[in-house]
């Protein structure tokens, strides 16, 4: 018993010596980033990103969290809307991109950015089908057929306001049979084979693989979604949220995001 | 009553009672009038509790006669049985929709067969929404009426027997009656669960005004584009729920308010 003590605050001393010795291993992979010069960021860096970004933005993190082995990062994907809410509610978030600029112009106008938000890439809708094509969808025009089941994304999500957009380009009175709360959503109910079409984004359609055919349509152009990213200015580490926000912007960042089918911003 | 009980007790009612008070407080109560009128709310209203009281008569054709297997039979594996049934208690509300798209879906297990022979689909039609409120009400209807089965003195049901009574007979004129009580407590129970239940109505019915938006999908998409008509739909929600749960409370449920248990 009487051992306890001293072994307890041995324990603890060798604990705080190992953790002395961390932080300062990041330099050296500094460089490898693209021209970012990370000196250790260190903490939690909390992202709240649209839904579209999982697959491209939680790679950059993975990038950044090798990069700067004492930092986490943190997603919180979801509908633009519903992030943009919880942002004016007083969510804890660092960085926060947005589908389209009507959500972050929410935030932005609340006064909870700090600075501009700079657009970083595009998106535009393509329709996506079960692998086969079982129920033979051609383009916009089947969207209108009321036999067909279908889904959309809800109008005050991007995806959705993006598809009201396109249906009014092509002159479709759109018959959905369900109206998803984001765009991942929508794309898993065709990659479950339980809808025969969903409008979501070309890079969904990507990220779906062999599960998911595409199929482009020319109306998709007249709703072009531009994505902002900004730092918050109620951000708990401001410097993390710079360094992901030039990840994002870097040449590296823009090559992940046109690889995983978006568009390069102003294209 | 001892202080010790009644400062928790305090705590607890303030814990449970401030939100609803915030919303009562929060209300567009200028504005109220002129959102009830829109036609999506009444949608939604009448959606819900159509589908919340299919989903509670659905429960009690099939969790009454489930309860009575659980509490009176003799099968071996009841309690894995019971177990079983109250899975859904414990599982995500999203989870559950899942579940039941991957057999009642189109691509599954027994979807597949309804929809190749009458092609027919579950999933986005009103069916769907009773559907996942039956799965995830149910298990408070059978708890609840399998609690009062047990409790019930089974002398009654004995005296029955002696009498000349056959099973069906003393299950409908003796057991039942005696146990009314724990049934409409377990009924209420339900219908209060489907009417607020969300994760597996989304997931598995998916979300169109009319025919699937129950009033809690119709609130969560209201918050993201328009506050004040989330804050009108839940007080509405909460109107017709304590309206109803204080209806019932007293008439039905004895004197005690207390269910058989």
């Amino acid at each position: 018993m009487r051992l306890r003590a001293p072994l307890v605050l041995a324990t603890a001393g060798l604990l705080s010596l190992t953790a002395c010795g961390g932080s300062s291993s990041s330099d050296a992979a500094a460089g490898s980033t693209a021209g970012t010069e990370d000196a250790g960021l260190s903490g939690t860096l909390t992202v709240f990103a649209a839904a579209s970004l999982t697959d491209v933005f939680t790679d950059l993190g993975d990038q950044l969290m090798a990069d700067n082995p004492d930092l986490t990062v943190e997603f919180n994907f979801a509908g633009s809307s519903a992030l943009a809410t919880q942002i004016g509610q007083g969510a804890p978030a660092d960085v926060f991109a947005s589908a389209n600029q009507t959500q972050m112009t929410v935030v932005t106008d609340a006064g909870l950015a700090e600075g501009d938000p700079t657009v970083f890439t595009e998106n535009v809708l393509e329709i996506a089908v079960p692998e086969g094509n079982p129920a033979d969808v051609t383009g916009i025009d089947d969207f209108g057929d009321p036999d067909l089941t279908l889904a959309v994304c809800a109008p005050d999500v991007p995806c959705g306001a993006a598809a009201e957009q396109v249906f009014e380009a092509a002159g479709v009175t759109a018959q959905p049979d369900t109206l998803e709360e984001d765009v991942r959503a929508a794309l898993t109910k065709v990659e479950l084979g339980e809808v025969d079409a969903a409008l979501v984004y070309a890079s969904d359609v990507q990220s779906a693989g062999d599960s998911v055919e595409g199929i482009t349509f020319p109306e998709a152009e007249d709703a072009v979604n531009e994505y902002p990213i900004a730092t918050l200015a109620a951000a708990p580490n401001p410097e993390a949220a710079r360094a992901f926000l030039d990840l994002v912007e870097s040449d590296a960042g823009q090559q992940a995001l046109t690889d995983a089918g978006f568009r390069s911003p102003g294209a | 009553m001892p202080a010790p009980l009644l400062v928790p007790a305090l705590l607890g009612v303030l814990f449970l009672v401030l939100p609803l008070v915030g919303l009562v407080v929060r209300a567009p109560w200028s504005q109220l009038l002129s959102s009830l009128a829109e036609p999506q709310i009444g949608q939604a209203l009448r959606l819900s509790l159509v589908s919340a009281t299919l989903a509670t008569l659905l429960s009690l054709v099939l969790g009454v006669p489930l309860a009575w297997v659980l509490a009176r039979s003799t099968i071996r594996g009841r309690s894995v049985l019971r177990a079983l049934v109250t899975v859904p208690l414990v599982l995500p509300p999203v989870v559950g929709g899942v579940a039941l798209f991957l057999v009642l879906g189109r691509q599954g297990l027994v979807g597949r067969w309804l929809f190749e022979t009458f092609d027919y689909t579950i999933p986005f039609t009103t069916t769907a929404v009773v559907i996942a409120e039956t799965f995830v009400a149910m298990p408070f209807l059978v708890i609840s009426v399998e609690g009062a089965l047990r409790a019930a003195d089974a002398r009654f049901e004995d005296a029955a027997a002696t009498l000349g009574a056959d099973r069906w007979t003393t299950f409908r004129r003796v057991t039942l009656p005696l146990v009314l009580p724990g049934v409409a407590a377990g009924a209420v129970l339900c219908w209060a669960r489907a009417l607020g239940e969300f994760g597996a109505t989304i997931t598995f019915a998916g979300n169109f005004p009319g025919t699937t938006q129950t009033m809690p999908l119709a609130v969560y998409l209201a918050l993201q584009s328009d506050p004040e008509a989330a804050i009108v739909l839940s007080l509405v929600l909460l109107g017709v729920s304590l309206a109803t749960l204080l209806l019932l409370r007293d008439r039905w449920l004895g004197r005690s308010g207390i269910p058989a248990a």
